[in-house]
């Protein structure tokens, strides 16, 4: 969820009224804003780097507010009032138009063919008679920045570049060139670069250097040039130094790069409706419609949400028309959940569906559940361990090669403590024993979940197995504790030790356990586990001290 | 359900830490009571204990109680059975004998000698008022413990006395005080070795009193140096007679006559060392209402013996001390967070839910993203967000006609959406992942629940595990427990899924609810829940809710006229703001706290509620 920051008196001078922090806090909940944060640079600062530093900073309250995550239009202080203001019914909807220039042509921006290699569209279009004030221009470009954040996916989809048209002449061109065959001064440097010098210049560069690698690699970096061949910018990375925006320009040329081009055209209506309010002509595009059918007073609640509607006549239905600022509106639902945004949430009357359904329990969880609280009966207390572990723990340490173990791996954990989902529980209760050595002995632990195995008969080649593991720690090994609690184990679930139906344990070589004190569980003749006194080796690797034995075994072949 | 679940919880959380404090330091408390043992019988019951026994393993052989297990395993011998019984009861002496239910019996009571508390009740007897313990102690030639022993254990047996603890404070000589006492200050016995043609100053410094001596003497000018002397330094006296007041003050008080010495007299020979104060504590005892000379001895415990003879009935037995903490019962625990898991079960199937399979943690991208009508550029399917899997890295199989209706959904729209035309890759939705949501498997449902013949009403939950690749903090896991509810049905209304949650929360104990606009890539309108912490006089997010999207419900091929609502919540915010745990690593995973375990209470009724 973006975070917008707006300086308060700002704020509410546009909106034309103050507010309490709690009232304030109330308006966006209902309009499904959140006031995150109430701040000042200086606090930021103090906080992030040390009061020392923070002595010259502005203390001017700022807002910071949280912005639902597909609402573009609500990214800067602009769209932001314009929203609330709408929403409060003291604005009218905007609608936007398409102006041409007074006199000429509009712009052109040619694509040539060879952009299909690295980013394949762009899209253009011209703010004329802007009046920039600092506040202003630091929203334009606080804008521009939260949009590369956001929808644009750090540039790589979309990568906006403005630029002062009065010192450009079109029509543009948007090309692709070899890196050596671009050259230019870029954006507040003072001598001309190529293209490969400047991706080696900017490897430092602690805010550029994150873009570098959506054309690096490329053999071809896309271009735009004017018609007296002067560089207007290198997207995604950098804007050409002659054509740069000032608080004086007049007349803005918004070109929006892309490798989604509906993306694109998303940025670039934002751009444009947001700051076409402080054009001489404000509010300058134009939409198509889409309609929804429902009751007429529905009008009037979307209206407010930016969305004007009006009754057709014809029937319940009402004709919506869609600003451009409002992309995230793709279905009819979209407009339903403004209406219904607008009439607000909580003043819905809540009912109770009458949907009738008979409960069942997963079998297997059901098993699980009465298990449990019988372990616990016999004197074992529930462990909770993470499915995600390292392959050491499931290798190594239990003296298994990671070959043998059937294990899903990770391919992009942040650290070695999730290379794997984990194969067997073990593991995680010695490591829980490890984390616990100061509880009293004898220390008795178990758990049932899940593991994860490779299976190629499942979609996705990896399935879950529901597994009961036990552990007996304490300064005799207890072969009889656990061996005991597999007996009444196999009680509840109504096996009886017997060879062939029934259950029976047989010596089996583990290197997990001690050699000679290892031995299979069978039932109805079918492997399901093993149980045994613990390798020393084991023991040492998980730092423990004391013998212990274990038990680990299937559940789901009761089921 | 949302990306981010129960986000502003962990905001919350946050903020709840300060009451957390408190049941934090319960559980230090509760350890360190742990350690308790009650002093029931004599000796006590053993307790298991790290440097302890090993518990109480079967005393008969394992081999000859089960031979059924020797049949099959011929070979395998316990080593534990020779181990019988316990290894004594050392560790009693170690136990504090202040929390047993029988009152601690003195170890006057025992050593001390029936002679002493005779004697010592005779004395009683005998004056109208009462005696002092110190000087009963005095008379009798005995240490003041032994006197001391004699009253608690007479104050065990019932009111046969009432002593009443009294301090009084007096000066008394210390060791060094004694010696001047004795032999004079060290200032006098500088002057007296000082003979007429005075003494070389290095010889004084030999004698055990020269140092301190000297000084003083020389503050009081008794004494000078001559430093010009040939040979060295050298002291004679300066005056004929000295008067050494230090020791006289010191004999006043050796004899009692300590009123005679001004205060400040007494604190600059308290300064030097020589005089100490003291707080003697003494009893001063007297008759109880029940006074005897003659004890009869008290029992500790019915015993077997006594219910068969009856000899109970002459017996008197020793009065229980309830202020003491019993003995916890020898038993195994569940996990808070189980339990708590089992409490929302129980919920969900009271309402009639049911439980969908989940036990599939690792799912494609397909199933997680795609069929929710999540875009592949979407955020949450980036390496930081999401587990990617290496091996095995892709999904295989696909439901092909509906792969295609999720395909143009994205890529073109249609089931009346514009989509969000992008180039839709079918190798950006095989990849394998571990599942960021449990809805992952609501899709699954949902689209078999499509293939019926004829739709049928359902309402499903679940309750397990899902994975995200995040960064790591006192409230984030890489896992992590999603609650889901999910119920679709001809025509349900956005009514309808406030008054289910309001049910459903009500079970929780949370009654005071509102919803806030919010945006889920796969729900409109989507709602996130608040609730009125009335610790916090707040409202906090506890769950997150919506309508499935007509994208994502059309191309499984439900009837356009089905709705499935929804809701979810994590299991492990609401836990730990319930219990004031402040790290999730304290919840779940293996650095658990397993005394936290031990302690928890068991949930019944109001699960969260807010208070």
């Amino acid at each position: 969820m973006p975070t917008v920051g707006v300086k308060r008196d700002l704020l509410f001078k546009a909106l034309g009224r103050t507010y309490t922090d709690e009232e304030f806090d109330e308006l966006c909940f209902e309009f499904g804003l959140e006031l995150d944060e109430i701040t000042s640079e200086k606090e930021i600062i103090s906080r992030e780097q040390g009061d020392s530093k923070a002595s010259g900073a502005s203390d001017i309250i700022l807002y910071k507010i949280d912005v639902p995550a597909n609402r573009y239009d609500l990214l800067c202080l602009e769209g932001l009032v314009r929203g609330l203001q709408v929403f409060k019914n003291k604005l009218e909807a905007p609608r936007y138009r398409r102006v041409s220039p007074i006199s000429g042509e509009p712009q052109k921006l040619i694509i040539t063919k060879a952009t299909a290699a690295v980013r394949p569209h762009a899209v253009a279009a011209v703010l004329r008679n802007i009046t920039f004030t600092q506040e202003r221009y630091d929203s334009f470009i606080e804008l521009q920045e939260k949009l590369h954040q956001n929808i644009c996916r750090k540039r790589s989809l979309v990568a906006i570049g403005t630029h002062d048209l009065d010192t450009i002449s079109g029509p543009f061109t948007y090309t692709a060139k070899p890196p050596g065959d671009i050259c230019f001064k870029p954006l507040n440097q003072t001598k001309e670069y190529t293209a490969t010098q400047l991706m080696s210049l900017y490897k430092t560069d602690s805010h550029l250097r994150h873009y570098l690698h959506i054309i690096e690699d490329k053999p071809v970096y896309p271009v735009i040039y004017d018609s007296n061949g002067i560089v207007l910018s290198m997207p995604p990375i950098i804007n050409g130094d002659h054509s740069k925006i000032s608080l004086k320009t007049k007349n803005v040329f918004i070109e929006c790069t892309a490798t989604d081009v509906t993306k694109a055209k998303i940025v670039l209506d934002m751009m444009v409706t947001m700051f076409s309010e402080y054009c001489s002509q404000p509010f300058t595009l134009t939409i198509t419609g889409i309609s929804c059918q429902h009751f007429k007073k529905i009008a009037q609640l979307l209206t407010r949400m930016c969305l004007r509607s009006q009754a057709t006549g014809v029937g319940d239905e009402i004709e919506v028309e869609i600003p451009p600022t409002r992309s995230d509106v793709i279905h009819a639902c979209d407009i339903m959940e403004d209406a219904a945004i607008a009439y607000g949430f909580n003043n819905i009357t809540r009912t109770t569906p009458r949907t009738y359904t008979v409960a069942n329990q997963f079998p297997l969880n059901k098993l699980t559940e009465l298990l449990r609280q019988d372990l616990a009966a016999a004197g074992f207390t529930e462990a909770l361990n993470f499915a995600l572990c390292s392959q050491e723990d499931i290798a190594d340490k239990l003296g298994k090669k990671i070959s043998e173990t059937k294990a899903a791996h990770i391919s992009n954990p942040k650290t070695a403590e999730f290379q794997v989902a984990r194969t067997t529980l073990l593991p995680g209760l010695l490591k829980t024993i490890a984390a616990n050595r100061k509880m009293p002995l004898p220390l008795k632990l178990f758990e049932i979940s899940d593991v994860v195995l490779k299976d190629e008969t499942k979609d996705v080649g990896a399935s879950n197995s529901r597994r009961f593991c036990a552990v007996y720690y304490n300064k005799s090994p207890g072969f009889e504790v656990i061996h005991g609690l597999l007996d009444r184990t196999m009680q509840l679930l109504e096996v009886q030790p017997a060879c062939g139906e029934g259950y029976h344990i047989q010596a089996a070589d583990d290197s997990t356990f001690f050699p000679g004190r290892c031995a299979e569980i069978f039932v109805r003749g079918k492997s399901v586990g093993r149980l045994g006194v613990l390798h020393p080796d084991v023991i040492n690797r998980f730092e423990l001290t004391m013998p212990c034995s274990a038990l680990e075994m299937d559940i789901e072949p009761f089921l | 359900m949302a990306k981010r679940l129960g986000q502003s919880i962990s905001k919350t959380a946050g903020l709840l830490w300060c009451s957390g404090c408190s049941v934090v330091s319960t559980s230090q408390k509760w350890c360190m009571e742990g350690q308790r043992v009650n002093l029931l019988q004599g000796p006590g019951r053993p307790r298991p204990d790290m440097h302890g026994e090993c518990g109480p393993i079967s005393q008969k052989s394992y081999r000859s109680t089960n031979p059924w297990k020797i049949l099959l395993l011929p070979v395998h011998g316990h080593p534990t059975s020779q181990l019988t019984g316990f290894k004594g009861s050392a560790t009693n002496a170690l136990v504090p004998d202040t929390t047993g239910h029988l009152q601690r019996s003195c170890k006057g009571s025992s050593m001390a000698d029936a002679g002493v508390v005779e004697t010592l009740l005779r004395r009683i007897e005998k004056v109208d008022d009462g005696v002092d313990s110190l000087e009963v102690a005095n008379s009798l030639g005995v240490d003041h413990q032994v006197i001391v022993g004699a009253v608690k254990s007479l104050q065990s047996v019932g009111d046969v006395i009432s002593a009443e603890l009294r301090s009084s404070k007096h000066w008394e000589l210390t060791e060094e005080g004694m010696e001047i006492a004795e032999n004079g200050s060290h200032e006098a016995r500088v002057f007296s070795s000082i003979p007429l043609e005075g003494l070389a100053q290095s010889e004084l410094m030999k004698l055990s009193f020269g140092k301190i001596g000297f000084s003083k003497a020389m503050s009081s000018k008794w004494i000078r140096v001559d430093k010009t002397h040939e040979g060295g330094p050298r002291i004679f006296r300066t005056v004929e007679s000295i008067e050494d007041q230090v020791r006289e003050k010191l004999l006043l008080v050796q004899k009692g006559n300590t009123s005679q010495l001004e205060e400040k007299e007494k604190n600059e020979l308290k300064k030097r060392k020589l005089l100490s104060e003291v707080t003697v504590k003494t009893y001063w005892i007297t008759k109880g209402n029940s006074f005897s000379t003659t004890i009869t001895k008290q029992e500790t415990e019915l015993t077997p013996e006594m219910i068969a003879t009856g000899n109970w009935k002459e017996k008197k037995f020793k009065p229980y001390n309830f202020e003491a903490m019993g003995v916890a019962p020898d038993s195994g625990h569940l996990h808070p967070l189980m339990k708590v898991r089992t409490q929302f079960r129980q919920i969900f199937l009271e309402m009639g839910f049911t439980e969908m399979p989940t036990n599939n943690f690792i799912e494609s991208s397909f199933w997680n993203f795609d069929s929710l009508f999540q875009p592949q550029q979407h955020p949450a399917r980036d390496q930081h967000d999401t587990f990617f899997l290496s091996d095995p890295a892709l999904a295989h199989e696909f439901p092909q006609d509906y792969l295609e209706r999720v395909k143009k959904v994205h890529s073109e729209g249609g089931f009346g959406s514009q989509g969000y035309k992008y180039d839709w890759k079918i190798e950006e939705a095989q990849k394998n992942i571990l599942r960021t949501h449990t809805t992952a498997v609501s899709a699954r449902m949902l689209y078999k629940l499509a293939q019926q013949e004829k739709f049928t009403p359902v309402k499903y939950f679940s309750i397990d595990r899902v994975f995200r690749n995040e960064t790591l903090d006192a409230t984030h896991l890489a896992e992590f427990h999603q609650i889901e509810g999910v119920v679709a049905d001809y025509g349900l209304t956005l009514g309808d899924l406030m008054g289910i949650l309001h049910q459903f929360f009500t079970k929780l104990g949370i009654t005071k609810l509102r919803f806030k606009p919010a945006y889920n890539p796969y729900t409109e309108p989507s709602m996130e829940v608040f609730s009125y912490h009335e610790g916090l006089k707040k409202w906090v997010e506890v769950g997150n809710s919506g309508v499935f999207r007509p994208e994502m419900l059309l191309p499984m091929g439900l009837p356009e006229d089905v709705s499935v609502i929804a809701w979810g919540l994590s299991l492990e915010r609401p836990t730990m703001i319930k219990y004031g745990i402040n790290n999730i690593r304290e919840l779940v995973g293996h650095k658990v706290n397993l005394q936290m375990v031990l302690r928890q209470p068991h949930m019944s009724t109001g699960l969260l509620s807010f208070t």
